[in-house]
């Protein structure tokens, strides 16, 4: 028995073990292969549905699925934390299971985790839209924000869905025109270093907007601490920000899991960014935030290197060399208000054109939002 | 390595693309006291421009850039 064992239940794991499910059925249904899919949390949760909450356009009840309904019968779940990875003797240990648990192949999903605790002040004196209680907070936040000095300040780099924060600077924009307070809201965006996003054409693309959109932007912008009482924030190079409203996107981490087993610093696994193979340890794969590879930390790098990750595993059981790699692609679709948005893709060592923002794309990042669930299934 | 600088903290940032390394110098360089010289070694070019930009921003000193193989050292010191 061949063993494929996948830490991790959200947009990587999932993909991946249904996709392995279709790819291995005819070794699974013989017996020669077995994939486990184990996830501490019993729901699926697709986090970009979360920067619609605070505008009140989707609730955090629509993004999660028990994972149990999205993940092909073949496949075996177990709903448990894993608690240690020995990549010597190739166990996991489980938190609720007494024996560990052994594997021939091992994939690391295990994503990144927010850490706003990370820079004084912060949790108290911020809000975020990264998690499901951060987005129902800002949601009633917002709703009560009628005047004063919105700041929209990212702390965190890396940091998941790198265009979110461009984003909902421009849907908050947006919004307060919508209600008619646009006049009464200063609105400021900024960032480490010195341009609005790490990506040139992204970052050129938000300046032009946020000019014409009357957006203060902050440029070489690193929180040091946040006074929650004064409500103003400091940074590293000596600047002092007042806010009224402040969005903060929160630092991020890896797993304390991935650290501990020695496969990389900070959480996120070292690996090969083409062949996804953990370089410190045999037969370990990372996918999706936990493999620290020079691209986004977005949910189509997890799609597509879950898709390179099942090709190469399947060659493995079977005996074959493997020759599937992943080149860096990322697709992301970018709302420029709250009705159009933009599209952009690119891989390593490219840069992404930025179309001009439309209707209709508009309409096409929520239609793939709805149709989202068909790809965690693996059959978009 | 420069024959002239000899660090006290080494950062290693090579393989990681923009803002990488400038993220891994400014959360390491809030860690350290005045007079640190810091090593940043990187194989992104943008580096050699946004470090130095920074360095003046926050008011730390760029000693000196030197560059290899595909790769840059850059030493500075904290103030």
């Amino acid at each position: 028995m061949h063993r494929v064992a996948i830490v991790g239940g959200g947009t990587g794991g999932t993909v991946l073990a249904n996709r392995l499910a279709d790819e291995l059925q005819p070794e699974i249904e013989a017996g020669e292969v077995d994939v486990r899919l184990i996830t501490a949390d019993e729901h699926h949760v697709y986090k970009p549905t979360f920067l619609y909450v605070p505008f009140g356009k989707k609730t955090v009840d629509d993004a999660k699925r028990p994972i149990e309904e999205l993940v092909d019968r073949r496949v075996t779940l177990t709903i448990d934390e894993v608690t240690d990875v020995d990549t010597e003797r190739k166990q996991l240990s489980l938190a609720e299971r007494a024996t560990a648990l052994s594997y021939d192949q091992l994939v690391l999903a295990t994503g990144a985790t927010l850490e706003p605790e990370a820079v004084p002040g912060l949790a108290e004196g911020g809000h975020h839209f990264y998690g499901p209680d951060g987005a129902e907070a800002l949601r009633d936040e917002l709703a009560a924000f009628t005047e004063g000095h919105l700041v929209l300040s990212v702390v965190g780099v890396p940091h998941m869905c790198p265009a979110a924060p461009v984003e909902f600077v421009l849907m908050v924009d947006d919004w307060l025109r919508e209600r008619g307070l646009r006049e009464e809201v200063e609105l400021t965006y900024t960032y480490p270093i010195n341009r609005a996003h790490g990506l040139e054409p992204i970052a050129d693309w938000a300046s032009d907007l946020f000019e014409e959109r009357d957006v203060n932007l902050e440029t070489f912008f690193n929180v040091d601490e946040v006074d929650p009482d004064a409500e103003v924030i400091e940074t590293v190079e000596g600047k002092e920000l007042a806010y009224d409203l402040l969005v903060a996107i929160p630092p991020h981490r890896g797993s304390d899991l991935v650290t501990a087993a020695g496969l990389g610093e900070d959480g996120w696994v070292d690996v090969d960014r083409h062949t996804l193979e953990a370089t410190a340890a045999e037969d370990v794969y990372a996918i999706g935030d936990t493999a620290d590879v020079p691209t986004s930390k977005a949910g189509s790098v997890a799609h597509y290197e879950a898709g390179v990750v099942a090709d190469r595993i399947a060659s493995r059981v079977r005996g074959t060399v493997p020759t599937a790699t992943y080149d860096g692609k990322t697709v992301c679709f970018l709302e420029a208000g709250m009705d159009e948005a933009t599209f952009i893709e690119f891989g390593y060592g490219e840069e992404p054109y930025v179309r001009e923002p439309s209707t209709p794309l508009h309409w096409a990042k929520l239609g793939y939002n709805e149709s989202y669930w068909l790809t965690a299934r693996g059959l978009l | 390595m420069s024959n002239a600088i000899s660090p006290d903290v080494t950062i290693d940032s090579r393989g990681a693309t923009c803002p990488g390394p400038l993220m891994d110098l400014i959360g390491k360089v809030k860690t350290l006291e005045p007079g640190t010289v810091v090593e940043l070694q990187t194989t992104a070019r943008n580096s050699t421009t946004d470090v130095p930009e920074w360095l003046e921003e926050a008011g730390h000193d760029l000693l000196e850039i030197e560059e290899l193989d595909d790769e840059w050292r850059i030493y500075l010191e904290v103030n």
